[in-house]
């Protein structure tokens, strides 16, 4: 044998099948009558997030109800999954306001750069992760639907306070 | 028929006398019926708890949402079974492939024909024993009716044409008649203190020495574990192997017919509580009290007993789930040697030793009694010593180096001393 074969020398004690069994049975029974369980029963209780989650889109609006949003662009631009579709429009005084508005929550990758570039802090992603639809089309989230989000919204990255404390 | 039928029903007979034959024929039904309908509810709540019981011991919840505590699981899991697609492989053998799943779930039920589940009871129509069928081999029948379990799972194997399934059937037909014969050979030795191979017979003489996992407490550990194998369970579930063989035997089963296989497999395990409960555990006999075997009998002492029957059998059906989420599978060789070199051996002396202690104690003219069974106990701890102290140091499931030579030993380690390859050697 040209190479050496390493041989485990266990005190025979120490390898009774019966008394490990019974050692084992203790075990996971203790297991067994421990009321704490690590499963989260989830719709009832749910695990607290951060304040920095990024979830799904909300426009915030302005006192009279209309969206904050002055359609300058800048979300679609730096958006890298290019889910933002922005058609901008100007009432008669010359303020702009967007005509379409529409994030695909599907491409969307949550990196939250949206929000951060939006100069009014009108586009936000938010502190909500529960989404389901019954169709893919639903997931396109017009102007009306983001502006009716509730949730409240995630905040930036501080980097004074990079941990969030 | 049915005229003379309820005629000899409304016949006012002795309670506690014997029924004639229609009173006997419809008890019969009724029994069959209700016991049926137990054993189902009981079965299919088995897969709920077994998940549940996985889950406490794994610290997770197992299924709860379905009905209160998810008590409705195994309704749910039988519609979503009955829903889905049934497929069919396209070389298996389609007759066997349908059969099998009925071989593997049938044996398992008429087993009960002859386990009594409670004490008589009386109607107006006579007593009743609380047994199907009294027959006088019933000890003979249990064991050759649950031999016959092992056909469905082999033929299902080889009807899939798959080679996990074929080799999961192999390995259940090897598996099972190892253990079939310790299994035989434990329970010789409840035949020789009772002299008699019916089960109610059975059940009597634990009634007045006490139960046998005193008096043959070596035999009721052999014959557990055996039925362990028996049953297709963890630590002993070669046939399924899901690690090794995908899902073994029934690789190829879908729906309803994968359902069957795992109702049979539960089925099996409260049969084979059962067995353990009448020849070890006093069948449906309450311990520590006598009034429940006396000759007045009624009908609140017949629930009584099968209340106790039904709770020692849950009880064994938890620990087998107790022992499956604690024990890792055996390796092959492990198993065949631990079937074959201790199993049989233990059951085959065991036999000597009890029928010797018998003889001598009948010779010496104790009664058979309680004292009798005390002296057996007694003889029960010495060998229970001698088989898990001294006996069970790496030679019962262990590493393969355990049985290598021990000369063989030795030199590997000398070697492995002198190898510069090898830096760290125990011992």
């Amino acid at each position: 044998m040209a190479i050496g074969v390493k041989v485990l020398g266990r005190p025979v004690e120490e390898i009774s099948y019966v008394r490990a069994t019974v050692k084992g049975l203790g075990r996971t029974f203790k297991h067994l009558v421990n009321p704490h369980k690590v499963t989260m029963q989830y719709p009832e209780e749910k695990y607290p997030i951060s304040p920095r989650w990024r979830g799904t889109h909300r426009m915030l609006t302005t006192e009279t109800g209309k969206a904050k949003c002055v359609a300058c662009g800048l979300c679609p631009t730096v958006c890298p999954a290019n889910c933002i579709k922005l058609v901008p429009g100007e009432d008669e005084d010359g303020n702009r306001y967007p005509l379409v508005f529409e994030i695909d929550e599907f491409r969307c990758i949550f990196c939250g750069y949206c929000q951060e570039v939006c100069p009014e802090e009108a586009i936000h992603v938010g502190r909500h992760y529960e989404n389901s639809e019954f169709s893919r089309e639903g997931f396109v989230y017009d102007l009306e639907r983001l502006m009716a989000q509730t949730h409240p919204v995630s905040e930036l990255w501080d980097p004074a306070d990079p941990k969030g404390e | 028929m049915i005229a003379f039928a309820s005629l000899a029903l409304l016949q006012i007979a002795d309670p506690q006398g014997t029924p004639t034959f229609w009173p006997w024929f419809i008890a019969t039904v009724i029994k069959m019926v209700v016991f049926f309908t137990i054993y189902m509810v009981t079965v299919a709540y088995l897969t709920w708890l077994e998940r549940r019981v996985a889950g406490w011991i794994q610290d997770r919840q197992g299924p709860n949402r379905v009905g209160w505590q998810g008590l409705l699981q195994p309704l749910a899991d039988g519609l979503k079974n009955i829903m889905k697609e049934e497929t069919f492989p396209n070389y298996a053998s389609k007759a066997l492939f349908m059969l099998a799943p009925a071989m593997a779930f049938i044996p398992a039920l008429i087993v009960w024909a002859v386990i009594p589940f409670g004490a008589p009871m009386p109607t107006p129509w006579g007593r009743v024993d609380l047994i199907l069928a009294d027959l006088p081999i019933g000890f003979l029948y249990m064991l050759a009716i649950s031999s016959l379990g092992v056909y469905g799972i082999v033929i299902a194997g080889w009807s899939s044409n798959n080679k996990y399934s074929l080799l999961g059937g192999l390995r259940a037909s090897a598996q099972m008649i190892s253990y079939e014969l310790s299994l035989g050979m434990s329970a010789v030795c409840v035949l020789l203190l009772a002299g008699h191979v019916g089960l109610p017979q059975i059940i009597e003489q634990q009634v007045s020495m006490g139960w046998n996992v005193l008096s043959l407490t070596v035999a009721a550990l052999v014959f557990t574990i055996a039925a362990f194998a028996e049953t297709n369970r963890l630590p002993f579930d070669m046939p399924e192997a899901e690690s090794e063989l995908v899902a073994g035997y029934h690789t190829e089963y879908s729906s309803m017919k994968f359902s069957m296989f795992f109702i049979a497999e539960y089925a099996n395990m409260v049969t084979a509580s059962a067995f353990i409960v009448t020849l070890f555990f006093g069948g449906w006999d309450i311990p520590f009290t006598t009034w429940d075997n006396s000759a007045p009998y009624s009908v609140l002492k017949s629930l009584l007993t099968f209340g106790f029957f039904y709770v020692k059998i849950i009880f064994f059906c938890f620990f087998y789930m107790w022992v499956r989420w604690t024990l890792p599978r055996f390796r092959y060789d492990q198993l065949m040697a631990l079937g074959w070199k201790i199993m049989l051996p233990t059951a085959l002396a065991y036999i000597m030793i009890v029928a010797s202690a018998t003889l001598a104690l009948d010779a010496a003219g104790i009664s058979r009694g309680v004292l009798f069974s005390l002296i057996l106990f007694a003889l029960n701890v010495v060998l229970l010593v001698i088989l898990l102290v001294w006996l069970d140091r790496g030679r019962m499931v262990s590493p393969s180096y355990t049985r290598a030579r021990r000369d063989e030993v030795l030199r590997l380690r000398e070697r492995a001393q002198r190898s510069v390859l090898v830096t760290e050697v125990a011992d």
